[in-house]
């Protein structure tokens, strides 16, 4: 195959597929020491989206679901393992090659406010990925600028503004039209809605719903928070120091979770409602540093159902009986002893 | 006279900016009894922060205190010198702030900071100052106290922090804490634990909480009694339970419909539409008429007062109020 022949992927693939995806970052240091200690921010991580689906990445900061969402987009380069963007490996991919295949993957970020550039309008920040692409010129463009606003619940009348003029909302709103503006296929959503008010943040989980509906959009939808998560995904994968424990259909997950550290993450939500009052599962113990990790099982050390073998034995993510539900914790696998 | 033990009354304060004045707050009153958790909930922007910065003297020189009194055991803090204010800021109300990284001096032990704090307010010695801290730190559920003492701030999750913070704060037996925000920089499984911890100190020390937050879900788990801020004014207030299981003002309803929850799913969520005033002070009426579903004419040109509901000392600032018994 010449590299410029368009790839032809199977008909029914993943849109998305990554397979024992790892990066490691080394930390500062070293100089006394040879060995330089590294950071295992992601760890052999397997996972696929397919078309039109939403899957939901969860955990607690420092689990590696920002650098996963960065490595499927190429903005950092992966350790090792391969990421199948439409069914083309694209993790060993020169700059120059990935090119042509960015304005198929978009990303909005957490802060409006700090990933649009202040000094630009909103005229030109939708305009400017058209512009770079050569997607349109003149009236056109101007034209297709207000159309995207049109579709984010904006309007011409935005057009000259700077973002400190329009509030966090608004800037949120901006985001998501310059993400959309080269008609992308698949959008990362990294914690879109954790700087906004909760009436704000509903506005916009609404506004991408919608979106994805409408525009039959791919989401690979990141956020510390679960019942964001939950609302927006049709699948959900928990992440646990670098690495999936848990990957299944959203609503089960909320009603039945398997991994008893999804069932930590749930139970220590405080729900805004004193009707169903519980007491909050407490997990006793620090999240351990990702450069050190436990041996065995990664949760061991704070799990309340630990017993000999997670101290021992890494669990491999593997299949439940429930369908379409990965699990990785020696609960579930064959019991030869009992926990 | 009440016998609260923190009384804000009708506070209204603005700041001076570039562009004139813009008021922060405008009328805000509630009263926190001895040994009660009182949360303080609203948006960005709504004057939550400011409003617990004003209990501890500690607004920016920008600040004009324009109106109100705010009655702490009886004093009027407004009309404190600043050496008094020092003297029971720290003693008598103490403070835990949202970012423990931020709020704990980086190049100072934990030890000596929290020494200093026993030696200047307690008159402790060196030894009874480290034996004190170290005894909090224990209270507070922090292992190995003694090594604790000898880290620096970056020695200690975000979570330790936290605590040690609240170790801190516990250091004089305040009577009250201010604590703005102080789960909202840490993971969920992390601020479990220091929610829990909150209410355990409560009951073994007898000490009262303002718990300024944005999170709803924090306040039905934390709070007894609760104040909704909107646009610098208290909109909703009320015991916890009352509030939540038949809340009142459009806002309040508003913000408990907005938050997504488990198995809501497919359902769209109920946003509010706009945004909050940019200047509360130069809204005339009810500052979230521009908002409301249930706005009629009056709203846009008279202010609604806070008015009792039925029920225990639940009480709503909309005019819906009026002719409320009975209704729903």
């Amino acid at each position: 195959m010449t590299p410029n022949m368009p790839h032809q992927p199977e008909p029914g693939a993943p849109l998305l597929e990554v397979r024992n995806l790892q990066k490691h970052f080394p930390l500062p240091g070293g100089w006394f020491s040879r060995q330089r200690r590294v950071v295992h921010a992601v760890d052999e991580v397997s996972f696929a989206v397919q078309r039109g689906e939403a899957l939901g990445l969860v955990g607690e900061s420092g689990c590696g679901k920002t650098t996963l969402g960065r490595l499927v987009l190429r903005l950092l380069d992966p350790t090792a393992g391969e990421i199948l963007f439409d069914g083309q490996p694209i993790a060993r991919l020169s700059k120059a090659a990935l090119r042509p295949l960015r304005p198929r993957m978009q990303v909005v970020f957490q802060n409006p406010l700090q990933s649009l550039s202040p000094r630009l309008r909103i005229y030109d920040i939708v305009a400017e990925p058209l512009r770079t692409h050569g997607r349109a010129t003149g009236d056109d463009l101007r034209g297709r600028v207000v159309a995207l606003l049109e579709q984010v619940g904006l309007g011409a009348q935005h057009l000259d503004r700077f973002p400190h003029e329009i509030s966090g909302g608004q800037c949120q709103r901006v985001a998501i039209a310059r993400a959309l503006a080269l008609d992308p296929q698949l959008l990362v959503l990294d914690e879109p809605t954790s700087a906004l008010d909760v009436s704000v943040q509903a506005q916009i989980l609404n506004l991408l719903a919608d979106l994805r509906r409408r525009l039959g959009l791919t989401y690979l939808f990141i956020s510390h928070d679960l019942s964001v998560v939950e609302y927006i995904s049709d699948r959900i994968a928990v992440m646990y120091l670098g690495q999936i424990v848990e990957i299944g259909p959203s609503a089960g997950i909320f009603a039945t979770p398997k991994h008893p550290y999804t069932k930590a993450l749930l139970n220590a939500v405080p729900e805004p409602d004193v009707s169903a009052r519980r007491e909050l599962v407490v997990l006793e113990g620090n999240v351990p540093s990702p450069a050190n990790p436990p041996p065995g099982c990664r949760f061991h050390t704070r799990c309340p159902l630990a017993f000999e073998r997670c101290a021992q034995q890494e669990p491999l993510l593997q299949a439940h009986p429930e369908p379409n539900w990965l699990v990785a914790c020696h609960l579930y696998e064959e019991r030869n002893e009992t926990p | 006279m009440s016998d609260a033990l923190l009384a804000i009354d009708n506070l209204h304060i603005a700041f001076k900016t570039g562009r004139g004045m813009l008021d922060a707050i405008t009328g805000v009153s509630l009263e926190v009894q001895r040994g009660e958790i009182f949360g303080v909930v609203g948006e960005t922007g709504c004057g939550k922060t400011v409003t617990g910065l004003s209990v501890l003297g500690l607004l920016p020189k920008s600040a004009v205190i324009k109106q109100g009194s705010i009655l702490f055991e009886g004093r009027n803090l407004l009309a404190l010198r600043k050496d008094e204010m020092n003297d029971l800021r720290g003693r008598a109300i103490a403070m835990i702030f949202q970012d423990p990284s931020t709020a704990l001096n980086p190049v100072f032990t934990i030890g000596a900071q929290m020494e200093r704090v026993a030696r200047q307010h307690l008159g402790l010695d060196a030894k009874a100052a480290r034996r004190r801290s170290a005894e909090m730190l224990a209270a507070v559920g922090l292992p190995d106290p003694e090594w604790i003492l000898g880290s620096y701030p970056h020695h200690l999750s975000g979570g330790m922090k936290q605590r040690a913070m609240i170790a801190m704060a516990l250091l004089c037996q305040p009577s009250l804490i201010v604590a703005d925000e102080p789960t909202t920089a840490l993971d969920v499984t992390i601020q479990a634990q220091v929610l829990s911890l909150l209410r355990e100190l409560r009951r073994q020390f007898d000490v009262a909480v303002l718990l300024i937050t944005h999170n709803l879900g924090v306040v039905a788990y934390t709070c007894d009694r609760l104040a909704v801020l909107y646009a610098g004014r208290v909109v909703e207030t009320g015991p916890t339970d009352a509030v939540f299981t038949a809340p009142h003002h459009p806002y309040t309803r508003g913000l408990l419909a907005a938050i997504p929850r488990a198995g809501s799913k497919g359902a769209a969520l109920v946003a509010i539409p706009g945004s909050v005033p940019a200047n509360p002070g130069a809204v005339t009426g009810c500052a979230f008429a521009p908002r409301c579903a249930h706005v009629f004419a009056r709203c846009h040109t008279e202010s609604p007062a806070l008015r009792p509901l039925t029920g225990d000392r639940h009480a709503s600032a909309c005019f819906l109020t009026e002719g409320w018994e009975g209704r729903e």
